[in-house]
């Protein structure tokens, strides 16, 4: 019975969260109406599109067994760089290609500092959080980035607001979550970041190079926080050096929902998305409730609790 | 001996099926140095344990100064007047020395450290060592190995203990810190402070004990007065059992030099001198700057055993050979391999595959499933451009599962859900799936149940036959002497003697590796 209940828990237990979510603002009578119909879903997964994405680079670092507190900033780093390519008049394809190539290189640079320095992930990416939030405020000349229209503002947007065409930005994320699932399940380098998550001595034993796959692995997540900038930017229409602040947290948050463990070794690309979900469902629904702001942290605050708790269930599974 | 003061009879110990200690006396009288001696896994340690109040008894009586001695705990131990000492230092090495010598027990006065007092019962314990001049205010961190040991021995001296236990206290010393740590035993001797030292190394024993008793399979097997007794009537003692017929001799013949280990000297050893007894510090290295170093020749089809007491640097050597530490001087060369730069990856591309000793910390990735664990050194080769054929990489898993009679659920089955002998099993399966042409295993056998040990020589065996060779550190010398073509001792960081199996008897091999030789 108790086993039962624990792999319910530790398999289905995101899924089931989420749906005891929607149930719980699809109950009162203040969001009865309008909380279960498509087109507030569709406002939803636009909401979601941001951590999503952000989730897959997370995902890929904390089952390696790290983690990274510069996403937040990366993503507000890499949208100054964004508005400050399209000021200059760059067409939207090079102006892609450079943003998630700076989310990247910042990625390149925690990686290259936690194999490289062999210090723990926490402190280098804390470092690289005070950089890179400085360096978009330098860039930006600590004011927002204004331009005057770029094809890439209607990619988190559909032309006709009632429309039931979904944005660009959350097939992009649907796309791209699908594709890093199969990467993390099916080949050789996903197999080998949960080794290295689950542990880095029979990694090192086996023969696999630890150090180069950690920095792949933190440069693959900046890319994906660079494309999180880049959906940032076509959200507010300008460059804000001061967005995303605690986003990172956010996305954590969305990946542990998600059944990841913060020891590494374990988590699904699903999970997290869900996990990403169920923190905008609660965003939304709140809002519909007339929840005031702070009551919205404190509920997510608890879920944050509840999902690790779950996990510790699930460690407890896997120890005996 | 007519008023001891720890007198213990008939201990027995079990844990779970495994009888730690099966009958155990011990007589230790007031201001005696007693040796305790036994080979690893005899129950020494057990019965320490016991002594120190960490467990519990199942059989038989203690008693401290003719009263029944029943500690909870070891923090009960210390305040009924037994200390220990345990060999890795246990120093808050950030504190200073003074408050590491008091620490749960500070002078306080309603909360507040009283400083003049601390300072002054601090003091008295380390004069009572002969060491009052120590600098109490030092972060314990700054000062040497030998010194640390001081203030540990000053903190257990600081409740006034009748018994003191020192379980391998020179392990880790140098020999001029062995004779500080001599001097510091001889004062407490004098002092009345009972002391229980327990060593491998029988020399040093014989040095410093008044008194020794033996343990074996967890029992005392002989006890007496050190003077009168002779270094091989010990080591007799120590290893006298039967050898059991779990071995099997398949014919295998040695080939060529697949090998070569040359004056290899290990990094963990750096800066140690040579054991006394060495055969290099007689011979041609006099004069030179001698160091302990190691050199072998591994031929095909050879089953070759290191033996050697726990920290000997067997494991050293074996984790040098593939790369996993860092090799101080000399040279380690696998024949007929391209070259590679000096990393485990390499070596695995050079057929050379590693059996870690510690499959919960280092050999296996526990939450994973069992086929991931199989294949994790070439996961690159069940699929193309990357991708993994999940398909093939079962089926391979499933493979070995059969071969091997790997009881799982099936090749999905997280490992660290599998009883220890399965563990090992798959951890064996992946050097089999590599392959590997040379296999280094570390205690292949250690915590794995009899029919899974049986099944492991029997592999090691065909391996050999096949062509392949083996390296095997064990710590059980039966294993060694029924298993291997070979054996190499090795002494505090030198392989002190290497001679084909029939020129060594368990004797012979506890002289060498306790540098009584």
């Amino acid at each position: 019975m108790k086993d039962t209940l624990k792999k319910i828990l530790g398999q289905g237990g995101p899924f089931i969260g989420l749906i005891l979510v929607i149930v719980l603002f699809a109950l009162p009578d203040e969001t009865r109406e309008f909380f279960l119909t498509y087109n507030n879903f569709k406002i939803i997964f636009t909401q979601t599109v941001i951590v999503a994405i952000g989730a897959l680079g997370m995902t890929l670092i904390i089952v390696g067994g790290g983690i990274d507190l510069s996403a937040g900033s990366t993503i507000a780093l890499t949208s100054v760089v964004g508005a400050l390519l399209v000021q200059q008049g760059w067409a939207a394809a090079p102006v892609v290609l450079a943003v998630v190539a700076s989310g990247g290189f910042i990625g390149l640079f925690n990686g290259a500092a936690i194999a490289g320095l062999r210090m723990t992930p926490f402190i280098i990416t804390l470092g690289t959080l005070g950089l890179a939030r400085g360096t978009s405020k330098w860039l930006a000349d600590n004011q927002t980035v204004n331009y005057d229209s770029s094809s890439i503002n209607r990619w988190m947007t559909t032309a006709d607001p009632f429309s039931h065409a979904l944005p660009a930005g959350v097939w992009v994320a649907l796309g791209l979550a699908l594709l890093t699932s199969l990467l993390l399940r099916n080949t050789v380098f996903g197999r080998h970041i949960f080794a290295l998550g689950s542990n880095e001595a029979t990694a090192r034993l086996c023969g696999i190079p630890t150090a180069r796959l950690k920095v792949l692995v933190y440069a693959l997540a900046g890319c994906f926080f660079g494309l999180a900038g880049l959906f940032q930017l076509s959200r507010l229409r300008q460059g804000d050096p001061t967005v995303a602040v605690g986003l990172e947290l956010d996305i954590i948050a969305a990946v542990i929902i998600g059944g990841a463990s913060l020891n590494g070794g374990v988590g699904t690309i699903l999970g997290s998305m869900i996990g990403a979900l169920i923190m905008a469902v609660l965003r939304n629904g709140s809002q519909q409730m007339g929840w005031p702001t702070y009551f919205q942290e404190i509920i997510i605050g608890l879920v944050i609790i509840v999902a690790v708790f779950l996990d510790r269930l699930r460690q407890g599974r896997t120890a005996t | 001996m007519a008023d001891p003061r720890l007198r213990l009879t008939g201990i027995r110990k079990s844990f779970g099926a495994t009888r730690a200690l099966r009958n155990v006396s011990l007589d230790v009288a007031p201001g005696e140095v007693h040796a305790l001696i036994g080979e690893n896994g005899a129950g020494k340690s057990t019965l320490m344990k016991i002594l120190s109040g960490a467990h519990a008894a199942d059989a038989g009586t203690m008693e401290l100064g003719g009263a029944p001695y029943l500690p909870t705990n070891p923090h009960d131990a210390r305040l009924k007047g037994v200390a220990m000492i345990y060999q890795e230092l246990n120093l808050a090495l950030h504190l200073s020395a003074q408050e590491n010598i008091l620490l749960g027990a500070e002078s306080a006065r309603l909360g507040w450290i009283d400083g003049h007092a601390s300072r002054e019962r601090a003091r008295a314990a380390l004069t009572q060592l002969g060491h009052g001049n120590l600098d109490l205010r030092r972060p314990a961190g700054a000062f040497s190995i030998a010194e640390q040991q001081i203030i540990e021995i000053a903190r257990a001296l600081l409740l006034q203990p009748q018994v003191l236990i020192m379980d391998e206290p020179t392990s880790s010393l140098t020999q001029a810190d062995t004779e500080i740590l001599f001097a510091t035993i001889g004062r407490l001797r004098t002092a009345g402070v009972s002391v229980i030292y327990i060593s491998h190394f029988l020399e040093e024993c014989g040095r410093i004990a008044d008194r020794y008793t033996v343990l074996k399979d967890g029992e005392t097997v002989g006890s007496g007065v050190m003077a009168g007794a002779s270094l091989d009537h010990l080591v007799t003692l120590m290893t006298g059992r039967e050898v059991k017929d779990l071995y099997p001799r398949s014919t295998h013949e040695p080939g060529a030099v697949v090998l070569e280990v040359k004056s290899a000297a290990l990094s963990r050893f750096v800066g140690r001198g040579l054991s006394p007894t060495s055969t290099a510090t007689k011979a041609e290295n006099v004069g030179r700057k001698a160091r302990p170093t190691c050199s072998l020749n591994l031929r095909a089809g050879e089953i070759f055993g290191l033996a050697g007491l726990i920290g000997a640097g067997r494991t050293d050597l074996l984790r040098t050979l593939f790369c996993l530490d860092e090799l101080d001087a000399g040279e380690v060369c696998i024949v007929g391999a391209p070259a590679g730069r000096a990393s485990p990856r390499a070596r695995w591309a050079q057929g050379v595959g590693f059996l870690s000793e510690n499959r919960k910390e280092e050999g296996l990735m526990l939450n994973q499933s069992l086929a991931d664990n199989l294949t994790l050194t070439k996961m690159d080769r069940f699929g193309r451009f990357g991708w993994i054929s999940s398909g093939r990489q079962q089926s391979t898993a499933r493979h070995w599962i059969g071969e091997l009679r790997v009881k799982c659920r099936d090749a999905a089955q997280p490992i660290g859900e599998l009883s220890g002998g399965n563990q090992q099993k798959v951890a064996l399966a992946r050097l089999l799936e590599h392959p590997a042409r040379i296999f280094l295993l570390d205690e292949p056998t250690r915590g794995i149940d009899v029919g899974s040990k049986a099944q492991i020589y029997q592999l090691v065996s065909e391996l050999a036959a096949a062509g392949k060779a083996v390296v095997v550190v064990s710590s059980y010398l039966p294993e060694l002497l029924g298993l291997c073509d070979t054996i190499g001792v090795m002494c505090r960081g030198e392989l002190a003697a290497v001679r084909p199996r029939a020129q060594w008897n368990e004797p012979d091999i506890m002289r060498v590796a306790t540098g009584s030789a």
